[in-house]
């Protein structure tokens, strides 16, 4: 069968997209503009830019001397393919097979898709006002091959639709830039006078090979159709979801049990062939008087285990009121993550690591019923100032990057906030004689000498603390300190921690 | 007299009997877990510190918690050596991490949960003691009752956890599972000669009640070495209130 073939040309693809997002834009020329070694380059621009001379690859002060108030917005690496593969996949409606053409162009292989929107003719003008509609300036074409279709979209003035076999004589009157050449390649046909396409075209191939080379000659044919071009096609990500309707409503618990382990395991039978786990799955609950329940779970680690699973589900369950029952079940994964292939362990070590599964296992129940916020570890932080001295860690597999300091002894009880207390001391850089906390008066038997320690002066401004552990008459130990140098009028001393 | 030790033969053996009964394996030397707590382990029977058990620790002031905590991070030592990871759970958590290095205990295999309520302490700890991957489960609640308790030591038996109740300021002392309970208090460091300055930790330990073992008072210093027995032979003058404990 014959294939046919639409391109479809964004003209202002990225321009375009920004207008949606910032309809206030719409009246303004504006261009995109990246930094391209040293030099700022406009990479986009909008056809009221372009109507006052400002091309692409132009340098942002030229352009701003043509429109001084000229807006600029930054350029996205990678923008344009993004946008590319989305307008791509909603397009797969027209057609299965659709295909990026950077920078600016979709491929569409329609061959037999046409005639179910009434002809060729009705069918480009669907997609071409639909996406106009939108708010995209684009031109489509149809032709026997990729190159012929891409070159009449682009270049095309007479007519889009190219009949099968007539891509030959369509290409005949356009410039050489409609094949898809190289600029080096370009730039020489333009030295020699070949201004369109039927200059060249009955020249013996052997001829042109010598002088343009190879990669001319597969454009050339790939447009004429004696050469097969292959396309990439978007693969669209299915969504990780599965459904299971009821034959009867379900009201009871071991019903919506039952349920939810069908779904897990069908879900999870698809994600293990794929090498992802879950990290958050929705359960979404149809009830007959039309009312949607749904309940969700998260886990620290991807999962397929679908006990583990289950059993995070199984702590809401209660949550669920059928009511008359319910009628559809689904369960949806929107985040999955790739998993590691596990090994197994050729000797059990008898320690245990934050690495061990159980431990993931058991962390996930906590946090779905206590919350994850309530679930803390501390690495070590390079401060000395003791309240920062330690930083959350934001993951199991999180590492310390700094060891604990060992040569400062450290209380092993801090309090969250420190507690004033009265003090008398004999002499001013002296621990205190005696102390009272709480109403109890505490004689100071045995002291360290004074640590100091400062506020990081560049985050804020305060008082140093002067710490001394000290120990009373029945041996408790405490860590106390005073804010500030000891002056006669008054030294705040305030007590912060509790040693072993 | 051939016939004594039979006898004494006899009853040796049916109370190791009735210690398996009670689910106390008897260990043998090499696989033994020793937890570096030196003379108080022969308080225990088969002179072996029980891990897969839960040990209670009374405290009535914060004072006490910190010398508890200090304790219990000297015992953790040794249960976390080889890279295991312990949950500490409590409701008003004071514990601060780079403390616990005084004791060589790596602080970030140490995951903290702060609970809502004494109850959903001890729901946690439940949960977390049927975790193997743990080498132990510290959780400070008020108030332990016999049912709760038993519910813990089941979670237990499945996994050999080892768990801690640091109970502050408890208000009963009711009768429970718990296969030993303490008491710890700070004793007034010494450095050698007289020098100035504070000391080494130095507890008063009291092992106010064990199963099938002998309830003793010892004092104990922290060295870098480990637990030191400041003094081998326990002190008479504790020897009275221990008595009481033991029945209380």
């Amino acid at each position: 069968m014959n294939k046919r073939f639409l391109s479809l040309w964004f003209r202002h693809l990225l321009t375009d997209r920004i207008v949606l997002k910032r309809p206030e834009l719409k009246d303004v020329p504006f261009v995109i503009a990246a930094s391209i070694c040293n030099r700022i380059v406009i990479t986009a621009t909008n056809s009221l830019a372009e109507s006052h001379g400002i091309y692409r690859e132009m340098a942002l002060a030229d352009a701003r001397a043509i429109v001084p108030d000229l807006e600029v917005i930054e350029h996205i690496q990678d923008n344009d393919e993004k946008l590319l593969t989305a307008l791509g996949e909603w397009c797969i409606r027209y057609s299965p097979q659709v295909a990026v053409n950077l920078p600016d162009s979709l491929v569409l292989d329609i061959s037999g898709c046409a005639h179910l929107w009434g002809g060729e003719r009705k069918y480009l003008k669907e997609i071409v006002n639909r996406l106009i509609s939108k708010g995209y300036d684009v031109r489509g074409a149809i032709a026997d091959t990729v190159g012929a279709a891409w070159a009449v979209a682009h270049f095309g003035k007479i007519k889009p639709i190219i009949e099968a076999g007539g891509q030959e004589s369509a290409l005949l009157s356009l410039h050489p830039v409609a094949l898809r050449l190289d600029s080096a390649i370009l730039e020489r046909l333009q030295k020699l006078g070949f201004y369109s396409v039927r200059n060249f075209i009955s020249i013996s191939r052997s001829a042109l090979r010598r002088r343009f080379g190879k990669d001319f000659l597969l454009r050339l044919d790939q447009a004429l159709g004696n050469e097969e071009e292959p396309l990439e096609l978007i693969q669209p990500i299915e969504p990780y979801a599965e459904r299971l309707p009821s034959l009867e409503p379900i009201n009871t618990r071991t019903g919506i049990e039952i349920a939810i382990k069908k779904l897990l395991k069908n879900l999870c039978k698809r994600l293990v062939s794929e090498g992802k786990g879950i990290r958050i799955a929705v359960l979404k609950c149809y009830r007959v008087d039309g009312k949607v329940i749904q309940i969700s779970i998260g886990c620290n680690r991807p999962s397929t285990h679908v006990g583990h699973l289950f059993k995070l589900f199984e702590l809401k369950i209660e949550l669920i009121k059928p009511q008359l029952g319910i009628e559809l079940f689904t369960l949806e994964a929107p985040k999955v993550e790739d998993t590691s292939m596990e090994q197994e362990l050729l000797w059990l070590s008898e320690g245990c690591g934050l690495e061990d599964a159980s431990l993931g296992v058991l962390l996930d129940t906590l946090a779905n019923k206590i919350g994850a916020d309530k679930i803390h570890r501390y690495l070590p932080e390079e401060r000395y100032w003791p309240e920062q001295s330690i930083k959350l860690a934001s993951s199991l597999g999180d590492k310390p990057q700094t060891s604990w300091c060992k040569n400062k002894l450290r209380p092993s009880l801090l309090l969250p906030k420190p507690e004033r207390i009265e003090v008398s001391s004999l002499l001013p850089d002296n621990p205190p004689m005696l102390f009272v906390y709480k109403g109890v008066r505490h004689v100071v038997k045995k002291a360290d000498d004074a640590e100091r320690i400062e506020r990081s002066w560049w985050e804020d401004k305060g008082l140093h603390r002067d710490y001394y552990v000290i120990e009373d008459e029945e041996g408790r130990r405490y860590w106390i300190f005073r804010s500030g140098h000891y002056t006669d009028e008054q030294s705040d001393w305030y007590l912060h921690g509790f040693f072993a | 007299m051939g016939q004594l030790n039979t006898k004494k033969d006899i009853i040796n053996k049916l109370q190791q009997d009735i210690m398996l009964l009670q689910g106390y394996k008897s260990v043998s030397g090499c696989t033994a877990k020793k937890v570096g707590l030196g003379v108080i382990e022969s308080a225990f029977p088969n002179a072996v510190f029980p891990t897969g058990a839960i040990h209670e620790f009374l405290n009535t002031e914060p004072e006490n918690a910190a010398a508890g905590s200090g304790f219990i991070a000297g015992i953790l030592k040794t249960l976390m050596l080889q890279g295991g990871v312990c949950l500490w759970i409590g409701t008003s958590r004071q514990l601060f991490p780079p403390g616990l290095t005084a004791f060589n205990v790596a602080a970030e295999r140490v995951i903290f949960i702060d609970a809502k309520e004494e109850k959903q302490v001890l729901w946690v700890m439940e949960q977390a003691l049927k975790c193997e991957g743990l080498a132990a489960v510290i959780a400070e609640v008020r108030e332990v009752n016999i049912i709760q308790s038993r519910r813990l030591q089941l979670a237990i038996e499945g996994s050999g956890v080892t768990g801690f109740l640091l109970r502050n300021d408890p208000r009963k002392l009711g009768a429970n599972t718990c296969v030993a309970r303490w008491k710890i208090s700070s004793l007034p460091s010494a450095l050698e000669d007289g020098l100035p300055g504070v000391g080494s930790p130095r507890w008063r330990v009291d092992l106010l009640r064990v199963r099938n073992g002998n309830p003793n008072s010892w004092k104990l210093e922290w060295t870098a070495a480990g637990f030191v027995a400041v003094d081998d032979k326990p002190e008479i003058e504790f020897a009275e209130p221990l008595i009481i404990g033991q029945h209380a």
